[in-house]
């Protein structure tokens, strides 16, 4: 049989994601769908002569056009029109979760339902009675449980059958739910103008239309307003006229009413014996009690708080031990290169490019690996959206959303995120303004990016609070980010907020495989960005750092110099030894400052002076646009050239705590910069397609900048001035 | 028996919301979530700062701002019987 599509939908937190693990293995693609960055996961399920492949749509409850998730799981069913579409719905949650099968039902599509979490459903004292639920609503469905793999084969055995066309596609008898008189009416006069006219035919069936025009759907309406404007004009009065009546006679929505009568629907079907409750319906689970606490007005923060510091003393500690581990690695692999190569370009390149830049970052595999573990445990046990809950009132004040911090933590908001996927997680805001505004501060985030060069120079200069540095400056971004958000909000981005409304999914104790696919997931974007992006960038800087090189006259005075030292010493004395060292050094450094990088990092000195940093460092600072993590690589470049003696095998961090351009002071200076500056070009291009222009992308680079600047030279300055 | 707005319910207040005054997004956004006229609802809690409310619909939790719960008008015991 040849390979079908298979698409799974669902609400949020049905076990979407786990079911689909279960279903693909490791066998996943991430990806966008097209003109939007709402992610596009696939992977392959094969078993037998059964080839599917699965498409995870992103988790919505409900096909309005309320988010662009949801837009694009109505589109990709229309358009694409899968063999067949799994919707995962929860035992436990089912009133709502049938909302959104009802409009699957409606749209016509050849469905099977998974009803997840039977467990839960069963440890709450709920019975469902399976077919008399697949009777009524007229498609089949199958109790499984995700988690443990329960059920997945008879699952996918009806799912079988329904792309091979054994089963039927839900009844059109059936599933044509009454929203009410006057909306019947309505919609027979106007289905029958789409029928007649063919309007989308073969995309959405036609009462589908009709009721979605009642609805009042925008993403619907452009598109019938595209291909047909006057018969958009017609049908559109005719909703027109329904909701002015309502409004007149009952004080309601057309919306409100359709939403009802599907609520309405689904009583209708649960009442008939499909649920049987052992114990009280609202009775208190071992979850809320655990909220009791958890979001207790005093304890709740205080725990939060503490969860967030333990992150950072978990990773840490965690993580030393590997990381000097793949040092020591990559300092044995520059020693290979270094002993079994001629001195010459290549060896340098190998040395400096390849090696140094990316065993630099590398280096911070376990750490970032690690805070990423640490996220996909809140993520996936739920307590982030008890996260947001608390932080609402807090992010309401800055004009943001509570879901805004999602986007904040994954930028960096917990130390380890990184802003390219925290830029792409806004796109859960609704309102634009409160979208931009999170869009434009999330790099100020502490990003796995950045960890690196803070662990680097705060281990270096202020190792014996490393943890605390670390927790300050996660704090600073947070204060910075807000502030910045505020402003944004009062200025450029005025307007009032978008609706909060979510859900507390029950906690749950996250699945190893889950953990492990999520965390690897993450860790393998960051490698990947690491291996291509940073690995080319590396050696157009060796290249920058290393040509034009020297001129004949001047390459020639060094010799001179050798060749007098070596004249008045033996060979292998000590004395002349050492000289013959400074002398290199001297030519090393020189040369750098003659090179292309070396040209503007000087240049810029004339600026940079203001808040400490020398020319290597504006070298460094910028490649950091480049990305992050480049910073770290250029510095081992820049000091690794400089730094004449090959037999020198200290850590950077401490060849920076010896260099007399370095002190404590120059540091914090540096890090704050680092830590405000423009995003790396990979964000600023995110941000460019979020906001749909580049305005805002030059905006971000511009604005973050100038207050990076700011607020570095005026810590350096006053610094200095108290005597540091 | 008398109707206050959910904005004004108290913890572990019980009540069956008889209206819902909005359209629009937010509108959308309360029913697509399950609030509807004539579900039964419980405060489960407050956040920190008092805002924004959890509440309990049918064995589950959500939460909505208090300016957002303005919309929504409940019907709830007397104060005096509960
Ligand atoms: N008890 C139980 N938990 C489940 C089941 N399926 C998923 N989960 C858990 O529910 C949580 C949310 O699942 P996830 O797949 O991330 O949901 P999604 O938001 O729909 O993708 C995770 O912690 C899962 O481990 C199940 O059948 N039983």
């Amino acid at each position: 049989m040849e390979k079908i599509t298979l698409a799974l939908a669902g609400n949020p937190n049905a076990g979407k994601t786990t079911l689909f693990n279960a279903l693909t293995g490791a066998r996943q693609h991430v990806g966008n769908y097209p003109g939007v960055t709402v992610e596009r996961k696939e992977g392959e399920y094969q078993s037998g002569d059964f080839n599917a492949l699965v498409v995870d749509l992103p988790g919505t409850y409900s096909l309005t056009a309320y988010s662009e998730e949801e837009v694009v799981a109505r589109e990709f069913l229309a358009n694409e029109k899968p063999a067949v579409v799994i919707n995962i719905i929860d035992a436990a949650n089912l009133e709502r979760n049938l909302y959104l099968t009802c409009q699957l039902l409606e749209l016509k599509i050849p469905l099977v339902v998974a009803l997840n979490m039977m467990d839960v459903a069963k440890d709450r004292g709920m019975e469902i009675d399976v077919e008399k639920l697949s009777a009524f609503l007229g498609v089949p469905v199958l109790p499984i449980v995700a988690r443990s793999s329960r059920g997945l084969d008879e699952l996918m055995a009806a799912a079988k059958d329904m792309a091979e066309g054994c089963l039927q596609p839900p009844d059109p008898v059936k599933v044509k739910i009454s929203y009410g008189e006057d909306i019947d009416q309505t919609l027979l006069t106007m289905t029958g103008l789409i029928r007649d006219n063919s309007l989308l035919k073969g995309k959405y069936p036609s009462r589908w239309i009709a009721v979605k025009m009642v609805e009042n759907d925008e993403a619907l309406l452009k598109e019938v307003n595209e291909v047909s404007p006057e018969l958009g004009i017609r049908l559109q009065h005719e909703a027109e006229m329904v909701a002015e009546h309502l409004m007149k006679t009952f004080e309601t929505y057309p919306e409100a009413v359709i939403a009802d009568h599907r609520y309405g629907f689904i009583k209708g079907i649960l009442k008939r014996g499909i649920i049987t409750h052992r114990y009280d319906e609202n009775r208190l689970y071992t979850s809320d009690r655990i909220d009791k606490v958890l979001t207790n007005r005093f304890a709740g923060p205080l725990i939060m708080l503490a969860v967030l510091f333990s992150i950072y003393q978990i990773t840490f500690s965690l993580s030393a031990l590997p990381v000097s581990g793949v040092e020591a690695v990559f300092g044995w692999l520059a020693g290979l290169v270094d002993s079994g190569l001629g001195d010459g370009p290549l060896k340098s390149m190998l040395i400096s490019g390849v090696i140094d830049g990316v065993g630099g970052v590398l280096g911070f595999v376990p750490l970032i690996m690690l805070m990423f573990l640490c996220i996909a445990v809140l993520e996936d046990s739920g307590y982030l959206a008890r996260v947001a809950f608390m932080m609402d009132r807090i992010f309401r004040v800055f004009g943001l959303h509570g879901s805004s911090v999602m986007a904040f933590i994954v930028s960096g908001g917990i130390a380890g995120g990184c802003a390219v996927p925290g830029v792409m997680a806004t796109r859960t805001l609704r309102s634009p303004r409160e979208r931009m505004a999170t869009l434009l501060t999330v790099p100020f985030m502490n990003c796995g990016a950045k960890l690196p060069i803070m662990a680097l120079l705060i281990g270096a200069f202020f190792a014996e609070h490393q943890a605390l540095y670390m927790f300050g400056f996660t704090l600073l971004s947070w204060v910075v980010a807000l502030v910045a958000a505020k402003l944004l909000r009062l200025t450029v981005l005025r307007g009032a907020p978008t609706p909060f409304v979510m859900e507390l999914p029950p906690y749950r104790f996250p699945t190893f495989k889950g953990l492990m696919i999520h965390t690897w997931e993450r860790t393998w974007q960051y490698i990947k960005k690491a291996g291509t992006v940073i690995l080319a960038i590396s050696i157009l800087l060796w290249a920058m750092m290393t040509y034009p090189g020297l001129s004949p006259e001047k390459e020639a005075v060094f010799a001179e110099e050798r060749a007098g030292i070596t004249e008045l010493y033996d060979a292998g004395s000590e004395t002349g030894e050492k000289l013959l060292k400074e002398v290199g050094n001297r030519q090393g450094a020189a040369a750098l400052r003659n090179s292309i990088a070396g040209r503007i990092g000087v240049a810029m000195e004339n600026v940079t002076w203001l808040s400490g940093f020398e020319w290597r460092t504006n070298i460094a600072l910028l490649g950091g646009f480049a990305a992050k993590e480049v910073v770290v690589s250029t510095l081992g470049i820049a000091y690794s050239m400089g730094e004449a003696d090959p037999e020198e095998v200290g850590s950077l961090g401490q060849r920076l705590a010896r260099d007399a351009a370095w002190s404590p002071l120059v540091a914090l200076s540096a890090l704050l910069f680092m830590a405000f500056y423009a995003p790396c070009f990979v964000t600023v291009v995110c941000i460019a397609r979020e906001a749909g222009s580049w305005k805002w992308a030059f905006f971000s680079i511009a604005y973050s900048t100038t207050f990076a600047f700011i607020l570095s030279t005026g810590v350096y300055q006053v610094g200095r001035m108290i005597g540091f | 028996m008398k109707t206050i707005s959910l904005r004004r319910m108290v913890r572990n207040q019980r009540g069956t919301i008889t209206a819902i005054k909005v359209a629009g997004d937010l509108g959308r956004r309360i029913r697509d979530m399950g609030l509807v006229t004539g579900t039964e609802i419980t405060v489960q809690g407050r956040a920190p700062l008092n805002d924004p409310v959890a509440l309990r619909i049918r064995g589950n939790t959500l939460t909505l701002r208090n300016n957002e719960a303005d919309y929504i008008e409940v019907e709830v015991e007397d104060e005096d019987k509960i």
